[in-house]
């Protein structure tokens, strides 16, 4: 299956890539930012601000928790991944998108119609309430479908390269498209009640079925929001920052080592449950182990740059993708210690782990999404630059401001709910009744929601500048940074 | 129960097979002929044919 | 020891994802599906009543699990607060688990039986009526809606084929056992009691006229963590 061409390097010669899917899936991913953003300012005042439950049962806090996870993750995050693994995989391979049009078409259009009907199903109370799986068994088939179609796309694009070598980009994102089918089906399987309602019973049972969520539910932040991303890391930064990656032999012991821990880590969401123990400690071991391989890729991304560190000055898009491995460097430092059991026992249930989940998903996942979507706009519509540097740095300035207040939030009222609900009177008795802690945790509630709506606005201004740019505009504004004329967002041909 | 039967019969064993396959690829990255290859492969993303695309 | 076969060939890299990724969860989930090995033998443990069933498919709908726990981890903090840590066999019939993974709320493992029928209607109807603290939403609508139960039969079949052991007295008279819990005084009460052991009877919201989803919501929280009878329970550290 080596293709002819091995070993003859072939430099220059243009093919004609697949991009209009592309810019849809730049479009949808903005958009469900948007969406999944604003869902979660929602919630997060309808626990600092209860009444806000309105007493239709469509919008309790209940319903719409699926929505924002299943917008942020699969809508947003998803169009993200799926759109710059066809940039890229075409590009690495110099090869046009396997199936053509109408696959990619398939592909995008079945995507958003699973989106859809997860989240209008969430809104009518339609859930398997398996968190980050919620889907009922309809839509669990449809993507299905559609995940095979994106599995064709992809693998067949690699398969007719023109490149011998597989950029390791592709390593990952393969990683992710498989490994994501696996944990989907397995964790997934049901029997409806009938063929025509939406009701069915999982076939796992208590603690296996615990087991299984999360089992499927880790791996979702290993495979696809971790090793996806790499794989748009190990792509996009590179190319902003026109330098190849700092190691590629570290790149793959990072894959490998990456892959082979995660899967085992699972077990930590379930410390001292009725999980046997056995299981509990390997999930402990592995979690720990796999601080090694995540701090190898946030070495490897951000030393991308070593040499060349002044880009960050004049460089804002840059900026959000060496910070968000940065973050990810920082939140895979936070996840093995929750993991080790005697942190767990504390942090548990309370709202550090929504703050070490954000301090990922905001943090990581977000800002290189937004990296890559400021990469791609201007190169898919064709335009010199971006509409403006100065709003991205904006940009970058708000929602940094706004993860740095919600995770400072979370730890505080996680920690002190956790130590709260732990802590003896002098006497012997339990100290707080649960109803203390719950209010103890108002002010931070409210702080928390505050930040996320600094992250919204923050990401507002990126919509705005992306449509500008796609329009064509340009703003006047002084060059970015202190190089004078330097920022051109489109670098001159690379060496 | 036969495929617990099989789990417990290599439950002994894969880490070892594990330790082994992952020595190989450590090995095979860190090897010194392939450096240069490595160096050429990292190139890639700059190889698409398009200015800067 | 030629490493070129990976990252030349998409097939074979991809298997080799394949096997890598399989690894840990065979480790992990294959033991746990032998039940012998996973779950402690108790005493009392018996399926979901129709009533009690189709109020944690309300209880699953509108998402409880995302605010509650229902799993007490063996804590002396925990067990004083909430009661006796959670065995794997009080969740042996739970399709899916709600064991949650947030206490935004407290833990519901054990709520059956510490509260009255009218306090959790009340609570139901307005958190903050009865509790001025409480960031819970409201679901007044559990009371206006009449419980959709007609297929509740079918769900229990449902469940049967995935390893729930209803028998198929309890299958035949599902209906007659669910009307007959909600309303507590007409109907086979003697009967229901017989099929499940520990029902909480009632009519729970007060209105003897209709079934509604606040009757099942409610018979489902007055059953929870009741079950198991801890008198003739043994814990077996050396087993786990």
């Amino acid at each position: 299956m080596s293709p002819a061409s091995a070993g003859v390097a072939v430099q220059a010669d243009v093919v004609s890539y697949e991009d209009d899917v592309i810019r849809k899936f730049v479009i949808a991913s903005t958009f469900w930012a948007i969406v999944g953003l604003l869902m979660g300012v929602i919630i997060a005042l309808q626990l600092a601000y209860p009444f806000l439950n309105p007493p239709l049962e469509w919008f309790t806090f209940g319903r719409l928790r699926p929505v924002h996870t299943s917008a942020v993750i699969f809508a947003f995050g998803g169009n993200v991944l799926i759109g710059t693994s066809f940039y890229s995989v075409q590009r690495t391979c110099r090869a046009n998108l396997f199936g053509g049009r109408d696959l990619a078409n398939f592909v995008f259009w079945g995507y958003q119609m699973f989106i859809v009907l997860a989240a209008s199903g969430y809104l009518l109370g339609i859930t398997q309430s398996k968190e980050y799986a919620e889907p009922e068994w309809y839509v669990d088939l449809w993507l299905t479908i559609v995940w095979v179609a994106y599995l064709v796309a992809f693998a067949g694009t690699l398969l007719k390269r023109r490149e011998p070598h597989i950029y390791v980009s592709n390593w990952f994102y393969l990683a992710f498209i498989l490994t994501i089918a696996m944990l989907h089906i397995v964790n997934n399987l049901a029997v409806p009640v009938s063929w025509t309602g939406a009701k069915s019973y999982i076939v796992w049972a208590g603690v296996q079925d615990a087991m299984t969520q999360w089992w499927y539910g880790h791996n979702a932040v290993g495979f696809f929001l971790t090793a996806g991303f790499l794989g748009l890391m190990y792509y996009f930064i590179p190319k902003q920052a026109e330098r190849p990656v700092y190691s590629y032999r570290l790149s793959i012991i990072h894959f490998w080592a990456l892959i082979f821990l995660y899967i085992w880590a699972g077990p930590h969401h379930l410390h001292y449950t009725s999980l046997p123990d056995w299981a509990q400690t390997l999930g402990m071991t592995f979690s720990v182990m796999l601080w090694m391989p995540s701090w190898g890729g946030m070495i490897n991304g951000i030393m991308t740059l070593s040499g060349a560190w002044h880009k960050l000055r004049t460089d804002p898009v840059l900026r959000f993708l060496v910070v968000s491995v940065g973050f990810y460097g920082m939140s895979t430092f936070e996840g093995p210690l929750m993991s080790i059991k005697a942190v767990n026992s504390l942090s548990h249930y309370t709202d550090w782990t929504i703050g070490h989940v954000h301090s990922g998903a905001l943090g990581w996942v977000a800002f290189v999404s937004f990296g890559a979507l400021y990469f791609l706009t201007p190169r898919l519509w064709n335009r010199t630059r971006l509409y403006s540097l100065q709003l991205v740095s904006y940009h970058f300035w708000i929602c940094t401001v706004g993860i740095v207040v919600y995770i400072s939030a979370m730890w505080i009222s996680g920690i002190m709910q956790g130590l709260m609900w732990r802590s003896y009177d002098h006497l012997g008795f339990l100290q707080y009744s649960f109803l203390e802690t719950v209010d103890a945790m108002h002010p931070y509630y409210v702080i928390r929601a505050f930040g996320g709506i600094l992250f919204l606005l923050g990401s507002l201004i990126m919509v705005y500048n992306l449509w500008r740019t796609a329009q064509g505009k340009l703003r006047k504004e002084a060059a970015f940074g202190e190089v004078p004329g330097a920022p051109g967002i489109l670098p001159a041909a690379a060496e | 129960m036969d495929i617990v039967a099989l789990w417990d019969a290599v439950r002994p064993w894969w880490v070892v097979w594990m330790v082994l396959l992952f020595g190989a690829i450590v090995f095979w990255a860190v090897r010194p002929k392939n450096k240069r290859r490595f160096e050429e492969d990292a190139q890639i993303p700059f190889k698409d044919g398009r200015n800067g695309g | 020891m030629n490493h070129k076969m990976f990252e030349r060939n998409v097939v074979i890299l991809a298997i080799a994802i394949l096997i890598t990724v399989s690894i840990g969860g065979l480790v992990q989930l294959v033991p746990l599906y032998t039940m012998e090995v996973t779950i402690e033998k108790v005493d009392g443990m018996r399926p979901y009543s129709p009533l009690e069933l189709a109020g944690r498919n309300i209880y699953v709908r509108e998402g409880c699990y995302l605010c509650h726990s229902q799993q007490i981890r063996p804590f002396r903090d925990e067990v004083e607060r909430y009661g006796h840590y959670s065995l794997a066999a009080e969740s042996m019939y739970d399709h899916p688990f709600q064991w949650g993974s947030k206490r935004t709320g407290p833990d519901l493992a054990r709520v059956g039986g510490k509260y009255s029928n009218e306090w959790h209607v009340q609570h139901l109807m307005a958190p903050r009526g009865l509790v001025p603290e409480s960031v819970m939403p409201g679901y007044p609508f559990l009371a206006k809606k009449e419980l959709q139960a007609a297929d509740i039969a079918q769900h229990m079949e449902t469940l049967r084929t995935v390893g729930v052991p209803y028998t198929d007295d309890q299958i035949a008279n599902a209906r007659a056992d669910l009307a007959a819990q909600a309303r507590g005084t007409t109907g086979d009460v003697e009967g229901l009691q017989g099929r499940y052991a520990k029902a909480v009877l009632g009519d729970f919201d007060g209105n003897p006229a209709r079934v509604t989803e606040m009757d099942a919501v409610v018979a489902y929280l007055q059953m929870l963590g009741t079950l198991v009878d801890f008198t003739t329970f043994k814990p077996e550290y050396g087993r786990r």
